[in-house]
């Protein structure tokens, strides 16, 4: 403890103080019956235009993303820049299908995208594999949240050793859960505000200040290693490392609005048309996050991590330290305070939508469904903020017990499995023509097919695809969610002919429309 | 009375969105150093502005199929 930045320590603290209070208070804002689970796991669908614009914002470039991008950009160079591709993807993505989802979930009160499936197919085994699909990925998420902040707490000074260490780790959960329980999903709508808001401050200050410090952006390049600048050709009979950063960006594209938390968001919009809207405005998030990618390439250019006195955070969070250790090294403590505010923040923000989404979708698709189906609509809303809990402290415990290495290949596995909800999700909004059953045997195969490549390419993202002597080397998630839409369509005549009932859809065409 | 045909026009233009994909997957296209930007290699300006690109694209999809 003897290196703390008290400077840094007590901005860090005022801010976590401020939007603690703005996490509790948020109960009142835009009034709602809290004991209604459409209120508390959406914040009542009310929020407009702006406030979806903060929420998503802060849903999708969360605390794990502004450490963990600057840290591939410093360790691996270029290819970290597969998250601006992907993050371009994502709206056009978002602004053709997901008006949709909003329309028919306003329409039926669905309150998770299994909720969407299970009234679109009638097949409850379909809706429970999305939910698992879900849930599943949804865990390790939120534990890497926790390792944002952890990092960001290490960059103050505050390292400690076993669970005196944890302490703040614990403090900032306890926060997070009350304010959850309490507030429901208008607490991180609020706190994003706060959070984009500094982060916006700390992101275009870090790339004018920095280059100007460095002399430039020709000189900070001029010091990165050739090997890092660009992604090497491929020679040969393969795709190599092009194929390699289209399939991320695609796969990392189509799976990210599947994502419960980001279906939260969405679904927590007050129209179809601030999805829209969204869609356009959005992308300034990725600019920034692109910018920020940049601080990598200044760590290796002003050599910080040569540095004595950045040596024992980058033994200690290795890569992961390069975003906070470019802000001490240029910037006053005050403004590191912002700064490491602004990731703290980042990771609760998240880390409630993720939890409020998982507990929507236990509560709804696992006990309603097959638990108690005739569950009171107050008892609904107790279940989920209980599961609220459940979900962060398994979270918290995951971190503070397993090695961090487990976290990430778990999050790693989270996307594999949560495309093959794509099919059914995504599809389904725009047709009924594929057979449930079909549907449910393509999830299958393609997440045992998806789980077997990661594990055999000993948890890498890419898999390298033989097909008549060429290689190509590819996101996992992608490869095997084109396996699971051919499983699908090719058992949908087959099983169709076998049924005797005719599919069964609780929806209408018109649902869809505005 | 005329809502399908004024419908089925405004679909045209959401093919506009496939020119973001395109870009972004065609990665030989910007895998290279030169020209560079106030000292940024091409590979990063040149991503950032299809940023900028992608949402004035989808900006332009929006009005013309907003009723």
């Amino acid at each position: 403890m003897q290196n703390v930045n008290w400077t840094i320590l007590i901005i860090f603290i005022a801010l976590f103080g401020f939007i603690t209070w703005l996490g509790f208070i948020s109960a009142r804002w835009r009034k709602g019956d809290l004991e209604l689970l459409s209120e508390w796991g959406l914040g009542g669908r009310r929020f407009g235009t702006v406030v979806t614009w903060f929420l998503i914002g802060g849903d999708i470039y969360t605390a794990y993303t502004f450490i963990a991008v600057p840290a591939l950009a410093y360790g691996a160079g270029a290819v970290a820049f597969f998250a601006v591709p992907y993050t371009i993807m994502i709206y056009p993505i978002l602004f053709v299908v997901f008006p949709r989802m909003w329309q028919v979930c306003h329409r039926h009160g669905y309150i998770t995208a299994a909720d969407f499936v299970r009234g679109r197919y009638g097949n409850r085994w379909l809706a429970l594999a999305i939910t698992l699909s879900g849930i599943v990925a949804t865990m390790p998420y939120i534990a890497l949240q926790l390792v944002g902040l952890q990092v960001v707490i290490g960059g103050i000074g505050i390292y400690g050793e076993g669970w005196v260490g944890d302490i703040p780790l614990i403090i900032a959960f306890v926060i997070l859960a009350a304010f959850t329980y309490t507030s429901g999903l208008r607490a991180p709508a609020a706190i994003a505000i706060v959070k984009d808001v500094l982060i916006y401050l700390t992101a275009f200050a870090a790339v004018i200040v920095i280059p100007i410090e460095l002399g430039g952006f020709g000189k900070i390049f001029a010091a990165v290693p050739a090997t890092k600048l660009l992604l090497a050709a491929p020679k040969g009979a393969t795709t190599g490392a092009y194929g390699a950063y289209a399939t991320l960006a695609l796969g990392s594209a189509m799976a990210l609005f599947l994502y419960p938390h980001s279906m939260t968001s969405i679904l927590s919009a007050s129209s179809g048309h601030a999805v829209r809207r969204n869609s356009a405005m959005l992308p300034l998030y990725s600019l920034m996050l692109g910018l920020l990618t940049l601080l990598g390439f200044f760590v290796i250019a002003a050599g910080i991590d040569k540095l004595p006195e950045f040596a024992e955070g980058f033994a200690r969070y290795k890569a992961s330290f390069a975003a906070p250790a470019i802000l001490l090294w240029a910037f006053p403590s005050w403004f590191v305070g912002i700064g490491f505010a602004a990731i703290g923040i980042g990771a609760l923000v998240p880390a409630a939508i993720m939890s409020i989404a998982a507990a929507n979708l236990y509560t709804r698709n696992i006990h309603r469904e097959f638990i108690n189906p005739g569950i009171a609509a107050k008892d609904e809303a107790q279940i989920a903020k209980w599961v609220s809990l459940i979900v962060k402290a398994g979270a918290l415990i995951f971190i503070l017990f397993l090695p961090l290495q487990y976290a990430i290949q778990l999050q790693l596995l989270g996307g594999i499995w949560i495309i093959q909800t794509f099919p059914a999700v995504v599809c389904g909004l725009f047709t009924r023509k594929l057979n449930d059953w079909a549907l449910l045997l393509g999830w299958l195969a393609g997440t045992v097919a998806g789980t077997w490549m990661a594990a055999v390419m000993n948890f890498s993202a890419t898999y390298p695809l033989v097909i008549g002597g060429w290689t190509f080397p590819g996101y996992a998630a992608l490869y095997t969610i084109v396996l699971n839409l051919a499983v699908a369509v090719i058992l949908t005549p087959i099983l169709n002919a076998l049924s005797s009932t005719p599919p069964a859809d609780e929806t209408l065409a018109t649902d869809y429309q505005a | 009375m005329d809502e399908g045909p004024r419908k089925s026009r405004q679909r045209w233009w959401y093919l506009l969105l496939l020119v973001q994909f395109v870009l972004c997957l065609w990665v030989p296209l910007y895998n290279k150093l030169e020209p560079s930007f106030i000292g940024l290699p091409f590979f990063y300006w040149f991503q950032l502005l299809l940023v900028l690109i992608g949402a004035a694209l989808t900006a332009i999809v929006y009005f013309a199929t907003e009723k």
